[in-house]
């Protein structure tokens, strides 16, 4: 891969940070590069971008060159603790962790460093990853658009006017400023696939359960999922290897041996799609969806036919009411997952002058510690929960969950994988949704299925939209369990997408200015 | 707030009206580890040391279930004749409160893991009633506050409060009766005759210490009264912080005679939690039920539905120990009592105590004999419980085994007996420490004998011509000479031999 | 379907602890309100026969051995507390009203 050069008004990405995980993977096991170098080079990027991208909300420099020379002490001895020991990697706040703070983008937790590792830290370490840091993200990950971080928000690369989408903002704006080769999101409506898909890289909500959630602060724990995001499929694949498999930490783990990701990226990539069916959603296009869009997306559809895939047209006739289940279940189960926020045990404190009781001090503190959207979904799912209204609201929304479920499993009957945008729209500008909830929530409206039933589903980019020249995702769904259908669909596509294209889609990603 | 102004006498109250009674029992379970994290569940241990960040609500942290508290309440269920559910889930009661780390419960709501048993439960005449268990459900205990600034550690006049959440998630299993309507004038006695049958039934299958003065058994009573003639149950009262088995039933008796009383003037009565005074035995009102909280439950997400299998049940039943009604009435067979006596024993609360004591290798007569009388009397002395006195039923046996032995007389044997309530060891060791045991080997008592024949001639003169009567003057001053401590038949063996009686 | 008041939200607001102003209180009631409207959808499809789904993955009996596993240390636990003494977390005073 080429790296872009670095303009006298403008910043490209290193030699170094130019790369894919993968391929700074080989370069440190062939000893061509030390994993400090490659952390190095990256916590230059990191200093460089920052100001525009704000992508990061802690960097841990010295905590991350010793991670990368502890990775090259092991490979010099011929222990490399994994396939991708010594690469740098950016973990969304979202995951609790020893040697940084865990704030979740919220002032609550603004100087909580909690006292135990969750186990996707936990397994980064193990496998020699090096963490550079925690990026940003929508507080308690309840938005799309990471405009809702306490801690202001993060800028698109493509357009550093627009969102990186939300809530993983901070993980997919990283990636695509070439300040981390891999990243870590979660995504219980879309949160990993829509950043992946408005910033132009690839990002995985795996199966549910496929990835512990023990140490992942949660906002809506029965849909909840952590991922991987990379810049290209085989990266994303590498880095799922590493984080997934069961945890008796996790209750809702899956205690399954984790789908051959990696190899299924590699055959993929090969570009033959031959025997896969491949069914298109029929209710995810028409009104609402951007022109450039569908046309990416259709031109993606026609792009996997080549490939030999064998495509038809496929009706999930209750996905529409996904959206408003969403918008029961997750705020529902916040608004009790969010209740151990009352400044009793950590986290912020206000109004404890000897006058106010206790019942006050944590309404005061709940009060100033949230933002607008978090107050929001936890009255929203404190309504839906309360007698008299759980039957019309909790429980339709849940009957809703079992009906999408069927729609997967009858459309899984005939295809074996589903595509759809990822997202209606590109990435809108910083601030044109913030007032309207309702329209900002419509940007998860084709992810939210995927962790409704709980099933496999990943964001691919597929080019850019021709009318404004932003990225667009192409949406690959898969059974539970079967996520290697994923990468192989998602690595032939990508492969075939760069052919026709002549370049990368990540070398197109706009060089950003740094002349501060 | 209605004021309470009087109560009604209780003969009245029994002519107006019927009284309905629930109870419910929360009862923490004696598990090596809490409910839903590795923690060491143990009582009395430093503030904050047996915390993680599951059990203190940390984020991020998860539950996960302990499988033996799962097989306790299922094997609870079934001493409690209940049906044990195909599936059930946990779900979470939500409401703020700082004692609770994550300010939900996470309990189990419309779906418990066993419902609709019975317990029979025999009175004070002997008489046996039916109690129908509504359901018991597994839960989670809170933690503890201290208040710092009010009088006495109270709650209320506290400046401010301190947290210790050791006890924060402990297992607990909670049982419910269904309504109690048939009881009538006995119904204060049904309620601690329930309450001790559930404490006799949970101790003999070791899943709780059921200790009430350290809340590993805690009893709630609910109380309303239908006027006479009626079938609507009137509002109830739910009394809290009842604190051992008497003061059930000063509890549930003080509610129907307040209830009546309110009735009778034509007030309502207030649907709210009471609590108990042990001191004046009256009820005061705590919070109104009305603004209650409303607790949102839904299913617990992070915890995976229960499915217990046939075969497990099956298997759980074959592991329940004997039940106390059952041994009762082995026991009864066994060592030939009549009914008054077996109720004695009961109500003494010696009866499982005794058949442990012979289950450790005494002899019935004599096991009983020692619960019954001496210490009997000793736990009278310290106004206590027999069962809670710090003697266990295997030490009492081995104590009756050294006096079978003759190694110890009676009256070391009950000095022995007080040096293990002392809490100076076991028997073994305080014979060790004070030198009691019996002297018998021969070349020691020989000439203590020897002596004590010297030393009365005219005795020793008697016995030697036939008069063996004569040998209790020389035996008892032989035992004077050992202080009590020579084996008594070997003494009288080795003075008639000494005298060629033998 | 419904409409949620402006009390109806304050209420909300105490049951969730949250001290919210009167400007939010007006905010908050109209954006519920059409939240509300929009998902109340749910319940044209969803009939009587049809299961909830309460967890996405169909597993059950997951059990955890009765063996201790070590904890915190005190400092750890009580390391982020707002205020402590004697080894306890300090709270403000606590309403008379134990559950
Ligand atoms: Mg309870
Ligand atoms: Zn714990």
């Amino acid at each position: 891969m080429t790296s872009t050069t670095s303009g006298p008004e403008g910043s490209g990405p290193t030699e170094l940070t130019g790369l894919t995980a993968s391929e700074l993977a080989a370069k440190i096991t062939a000893g061509e590069v030390s994993a400090e170098e490659v952390t190095r080079a990256h916590l230059d990027r990191i200093e460089a971008v920052e100001p525009d991208v704000h992508a990061f909300l802690h960097v841990n420099g010295q905590e991350a060159l010793e991670a990368a020379r502890r990775a090259d002490e092991d490979r010099a001895n011929g222990r490399a603790a994994s396939p991708l020991a010594g690469v740098p990697l950016a973990l969304k706040d979202v995951f609790t962790t020893t040697d940084m703070p865990t704030t979740c983008g919220s002032r609550m937790l603004e100087d909580w460093t909690p006292p135990y590792d969750s186990t996707v830290a936990g397994r980064l370490r193990e496998a020699g990853v090096v963490i550079l840091g925690k990026t940003n993200m929508d507080e308690f990950a309840m938005g799309s658009s990471t405009e809702n971080s306490a801690f202001g928000p993060t800028h698109n690369p493509w357009d550093l006017e627009r969102v990186p989408g939300g809530s993983g903002g901070g993980s997919s704006a990283a990636l695509a400023a070439f300040e981390a080769p891999l990243a870590i999101g979660t995504d219980t409506g879309g949160s990993i696939r829509q950043p992946a898909a408005v910033t132009g890289t690839v990002g995985v909500k795996p199966t549910y359960g496929g990835v512990s959630r023990y140490g992942l602060v949660a906002f809506s724990s029965s849909l909840d999922q952590a991922g991987p995001c990379g810049r290209t499929v085989l990266d994303a694949a590498m880095l799922h290897e590493v984080i997934a498999g069961h945890d008796r930490m996790d209750s809702t783990s899956i205690d399954a041996p984790v789908p051959q990701v990696t190899a299924a990226a590699r055959e993929g990539a090969a570009g033959d799609l031959r025997g896969m069916r491949v069914g298109v959603v029929r209710e995810f296009a028409g009104e609402g969806y951007q022109r450039g869009v569908l046309d990416s997306f259709n031109a993606a559809v026609d792009t996997l036919t080549s490939l030999g895939a064998e495509v038809v047209e496929v009706s999930c006739p209750h996905f529409e009411y996904a959206l408003g289940a969403y918008y029961l279940i997750a705020p529902s189960e916040c608004s009790s997952n969010l209740a151990r926020f009352d400044a009793m045990r950590y986290g912020l404190r206000v109004g404890d002058d000897g006058e106010h009781n206790t019942e006050e001090v944590m309404s005061l503190t709940r009060e100033q510690g949230f933002g607008a959207e978090v107050k929001r979904r936890i009255m929203l799912g404190t309504y839906a929960l309360s007698s008299g209204y759980y039957d019309a609201y909790y429980g339709q929304a849940q009957k809703v969950r079992t009906l999408i479920s069927r729609d997967f499993a009858s459309a899984f009957e005939q295809v074996d994988v589903l595509v759809s945008p990822t997202t209606p729209t590109t990435a809108f500008r910083i601030g044109e949704r913030a007032d309207d909830p309702m329209a900002m929530y419509l940007a998860d409206l084709c992810t939210i299925p995927s962790n409704l039933a709980g099933n496999a589903s990943m964001s691919v980019p597929s080019g850019v939209s021709a009318e404004d020249g932003l990225p667009v995702g192409l949406q690959i769904m898969a059974p539970a369990m079967a996520d290697d259908r994923l990468y192989r669909v998602g690595a032939a596509y990508e492969t075939a997408r760069d052919a026709a294209s002549g370049s990368s889609l990540v070398d197109r990603i706009p060089q950003l200015e740094v002349a501060r | 707030m209605t004021a309470v102004a009087e109560i009604m006498d209780y003969d009245e109250v029994l002519r107006n009206f019927d009284p309905v009674l629930g109870l419910e029992v929360h009862v923490e379970l004696s598990t090596a580890t809490k409910m839903f994290c590795g923690c060491a569940n143990e009582f009395g241990a430093e503030p904050n040391t047996r915390v993680c960040p599951v059990c203190l609500g940390m984020p991020g942290a998860l539950p996960v279930v302990n499988g033996t508290a799962v097989e306790s309440a299922i094997r609870i269920g079934l001493a409690l004749n209940c049906q044990v559910a195909e599936w059930c889930r946990f779900a979470r009661k939500n409401y703020f409160y700082p004692d609770m780390p994550k300010n939900f419960q996470t309990s189990q709501y419309d779906e418990p893991i066993v419902f609709d048993g019975h317990l029979d439960v025999v009175l004070d005449d002997g008489e046996t009633f039916r109690v129908g268990i509504e359901r018991a459900h597994m839960e989670e205990d809170t933690g503890k506050s201290s208040h710092v600034g009010g009088a006495a550690g109270r709650i209320h006049g506290a400046e401010h409060s301190l947290l210790d959440y050791n006890r924060a998630g402990v297992p607990l299993i909670e049982i419910v009766t269904k309504p109690i309507t048939d009881a009538g004038e006995r119904a204060p006695e049904v309620a601690r005759a329930y309450v001790t049958a559930l404490r006799d039934l949970l101790r003999s299958m070791g899943v709780s210490d059921v200790r009430m003065d350290q809340g590993s058994l805690r009893c709630d009573a609910n109380v309303s009264l239908t006027p006479k003639g009626s079938t609507r149950f009137g509002t109830r009262t739910e009394t809290k912080n009842v604190n051992s088995f008497r003061s059930i039933e000063r509890a549930v008796r003080f509610e129907m005679r307040r209830h009546a009383a309110l009735l009778n003037e034509g007030a309502e009565i207030v649907q709210e939690t009471r609590h108990f005074d042990e001191s004046s035995g009256e009820t005061s009102s705590g919070r109104r039920k009305e603004e209650a909280e409303d607790y949102r439950y839904f299913p617990e997400p992070d915890l995976v539905p229960i499915a217990p299998s046939r075969d497990w049940v099956e298997q759980l039943r074959g592991t329940l120990p004997e039940m106390p009604w059952e041994r009762r009435r082995r026991a009864q067979e066994q060592w030939e009592l009549s009914d008054e006596e077996l109720r004695d024993l009961v109500n003494a609360g010696a009866l499982d105590l005794i058949a442990a004591t012979v289950d450790a290798g005494a002899s019935p007569s004599e096991a009983r004999s020692w619960w019954v009388a001496y210490l009997t009397q000793r736990a009278n002395e310290r106004g206590g419980e027999l069962a809670s006195l710090p003697i266990t039923p295997e030490q009492v046996a081995r104590v009756i085994e050294l006096v079978n032995e003759g190694k110890l007389t009676h009256k070391l044997a009950r000095q022995v007996v007080d040096g293990v309530l002392d809490g100076r060891g076991g028997p073994d060791e305080v014979i060790a420490a004070d030198e009691l045991e019996v002297v018998s080997d021969d070349s020691s008592l020989q000439a203590a004998v020897d002596e004590a024949l010297a030393a009365q001639p005219d005795a020793a003169e008697k016995i030697r011509g036939g008069k063996v009567q004569a040998a209790g003057a020389i035996v008892g001053a032989v035992m004077k000479a050992t202080q009590g401590q020579a084996d008594a038949k070997r003494v009288r063996e080795l003075v008639l031999a000494a005298c060629g009686q033998q | 379907m419904s409409t949620i008041s402006r009390d109806e939200v304050a209420h909300l607001a105490g049951l969730a602890r949250l001290a919210v102003s009167e400007e939010e209180l007006e905010k908050f009631s109209g954006q519920l309100d059409v939240i509300l409207d929009a998902v109340a959808r749910v319940g044209e499809v969803a009939a009587d026969e049809i299961p909830p789904t309460s967890h996405a993955v169909p597993v059950t009996n997951v059990f955890r051995n009765d063996e201790v596993r070590e904890g915190l240390s005190r400092e750890q636990a009580l390391r982020s507390a707002p205020a402590t003494e004697e080894n306890r977390f300090r709270v403000p005073r606590i309403l008379n009203e134990e559950a």
